[in-house]
């Protein structure tokens, strides 16, 4: 029965005047689960989110709430909770006053009301704040207090715009692990706009990743980091090498003169000669001494190596574009110096073909 | 911690000049105005130094209490009616887009280069029954004849107005731009209309800028001169009409200054109290 706020969205579109924010979107997002619009800033994924809220019209395209078309209806009527980017709180009313805001005017008893919020107020670690102005609260306190607002109706959405922007560092990823513990508890039906790819991966079932108003790829986050579709989303998330080379006859792809081998997920969709860009991971490359052999692995010349202790990176030139990263734990560190020959092994499971 | 610099003595030499001025051009004046009120009036002439109550004392008499009840009651109300009509306006103005904005902001600015005599003789155009609206409603068979509505209360009050708005739209303006839009929309994923998020939240929220901008309006109208004298009857005159009546016409400054006083301090105690009442109700909220 908690099979509610399955969102599906048709073809939409919207401009604000010349420009094109969102391009074009068809998205089935599941209920009861967390989904993230990951992108840079300017790619859409704000529209997006008000659009699935009511604050903005689409140009085109339909959005429907449990099958049900609710392109027209107003935000009022949506059945919606959202946190605001700017938190939104109202400063005129207290914590409680905040929280029991939309129930005053859905016309609870003022009972029901001061029952719900006390429960609120427990759900978010605030017990006993409930006479406290919103402007005697740290920054935390007040990221709970709009969580606990936007949930006090039980909507059948709760949508977050880069609810966690306003903290510094340390409290931002405590806040992360407390509202996706607090989402899959209530099992609420979830979707989160940021643009800090740590803070997608560590709360979300499923990552959208968009970019110039269109969505580049669609995938648990895992799955995303491992496989990005494009070079846009391997980029964006996490860092990556990426290699330039030739789609080979048989499925293979050969940079300068050697040849990559790929898992079937992975490997190109082109056709013979075609240019294909291959990604790995600086952390799944790794380094040998002496001269390459055999398929994946390039031969090259330190140009730099970065110890900071923790981690250890090695800049290669390979004789490409760009210097090869590879990138280790102190574990995997070998005697390298600037200057000396080195092979760099691209195991075939981490070697994935991109769009450019 | 952070040291502040002192200011140094260019920065005194700076505020020199406009204290000079207040000095001289106001507190001078008003000293002069607080010693004139106790001085002695010669019947039909001017006035001689002396130590005397008698002005003072003619400010309690029904006639004068009356009249100032009366200043103090339609500068109140104008103060409601400008607000309760230019705080809309203005939420409603910054919400626009940017065209229209700017261009109603234009209009409304541009009454402001006219002056309080040409305001006064428009709507008393407007209002009167040559040439005012009531012929229009004849035009349109609403109306057997043309009445006149000035000289009367009401027009004093839609004078008064008329004249204060501008300053209350630019009271409210600055703040009404900044209030955050995703509070109103907060209100709006919370099951609030536009209208209950208007009534809930904003309202509520520009309490404050809704203070001053009435208090603005207050003062205004209660010092305002004109608009009484052209529009309104004699009953209808304010308090300011009476100072300059005495002191123009009746020739009495010890009592038109006595009276300048007592509308100062009048003023000041209106704004003190609704200051007070505003703060106290906003710390039990």
């Amino acid at each position: 029965m908690d099979a509610r706020g399955g969102l599906r969205l048709e073809g939409l579109v919207k401009r604000f005047g010349e420009v094109e924010a969102v391009a074009g979107v068809d998205l089935e997002l599941p209920p009861g689960q967390l989904v993230s619009f990951l992108g840079p800033s300017g790619c859409g994924k704000t529209t997006m989110l008000r659009m699935i809220a009511g604050l903005e019209q689409p140009t085109q395209g339909r959005v429907f709430l449990d099958g049900e078309d609710v392109t027209g209806r107003p935000p009022h009527l949506r059945d919606i909770g959202m946190v605001f980017q700017s938190l939104a709180l109202f400063p005129h009313l207290s914590v409680a006053g905040n929280i029991g805001y939309g129930m005053r005017i859905r016309g609870r008893s003022a009972a029901e009301t001061r029952a719900r919020v006390d429960e609120l107020l427990r759900l978010v670690s605030l017990d006993g704040m409930g006479d406290r102005r919103i402007s005697q609260l740290s920054g935390g306190q007040r990221q709970r207090v709009a969580t606990a607002r936007a949930l006090a109706l039980e909507p059948r959405v709760f949508l977050l715009d880069e609810p966690l922007s306003a903290l510094d560092a340390n409290l931002r990823e405590q806040l992360q692990v407390e509202l996706r513990l607090l989402q899959q508890q209530l099992g609420i039906s979830t979707i989160m706009v940021t643009h800090d790819q740590r803070e997608a991966m560590t709360m979300s079932d499923l990552v959208v990743v968009m970019q110039d108003g269109r969505v580049e790829q669609v995938g648990p986050p895992l799955d995303v980091y491992r496989r990005p579709a494009t070079a846009f989303v391997a980029r964006f998330i996490g860092n990556t090498n990426l290699l330039e080379g030739q789609v080979l006859s048989d499925g293979r792809v050969r940079i300068r003169d050697v040849e990559f081998e790929f898992d079937a997920d992975a490997a190109p969709s082109g056709f013979d000669g075609d240019r294909a860009l291959v990604s790995v991971r600086p952390e799944e490359a790794h380094l040998a001494p002496g001269e390459p052999e055999g398929p994946n692995a390039l031969g090259g010349t330190v140009v730099f190596v970065r110890d900071l202790g923790e981690l250890f990176e090695c800049y290669v030139d390979c004789g490409l574009d760009e210097h090869v990263v590879v990138a280790g734990s102190p574990r995997d560190r070998i005697a390298v110096a600037q200057g000396d020959r080195v092979t760099v092994r691209f195991p075939r499971e981490a070697c994935v073909v991109v769009r450019a | 911690m952070s040291e502040r610099r002192r200011p140094g003595r260019g920065t005194y030499g700076v505020l020199a000049i406009p204290v000079a001025v207040l000095a001289v051009f106001f507190l001078v004046p008003f000293g002069m105005m607080v010693a004139a009120s106790f001085y002695h009036r010669i019947e039909g002439g001017f006035y001689e130094p002396a130590f005397e109550l008698d002005s003072w004392s003619r400010l309690f008499s029904q006639v004068f209490l009356e009249r100032a009840a009366f200043s103090i009651g339609i500068a109140l109300l104008a103060g409601a009616l400008c607000t309760a009509i230019a705080f809309p306006f203005t939420y409603f103005l910054t919400r626009m887009g940017r065209r229209w904005h700017v261009a109603l902001l234009i209009l409304v600015l541009s009454a402001l280069s006219l002056s309080e005599v040409i305001v006064g003789f428009t709507w008393s155009v407007l209002l009167g029954r040559a040439a005012g609206i009531s012929n229009i409603l004849v035009w349109l068979g609403l109306m057997d004849e043309p009445v006149a509505y000035q000289p009367g209360f009401v027009a004093v009050l839609l004078g008064l107005s008329y004249i204060a708005f501008p300053f209350c739209v630019l009271t409210l303006y600055p703040s009404l731009t900044r209030l955050d839009r995703e509070v109103t929309e907060a209100a709006q994923t919370l099951g609030a209309s536009p209208w209950r998020t208007f009534w809930t939240v904003v309202v509520p929220i520009s309490r404050p800028i809704i203070m001053a901008g009435f208090l603005l309006v207050f003062v205004f109208t209660l010092g305002s001169y004109l608009i009484a004298a052209i529009l309104g009857r004699p009953q209808h005159w304010t308090l300011s009409v009476f100072i300059s009546d005495q002191a123009s016409f009746n020739a009495n400054v010890p009592f038109a200054a006595a009276m300048a006083i007592f509308l100062t301090v009048l003023s000041l105690a209106v704004v003190g109290v609704v200051i007070l009442i505003e703060s106290r109700t906003r710390r039990l909220a």
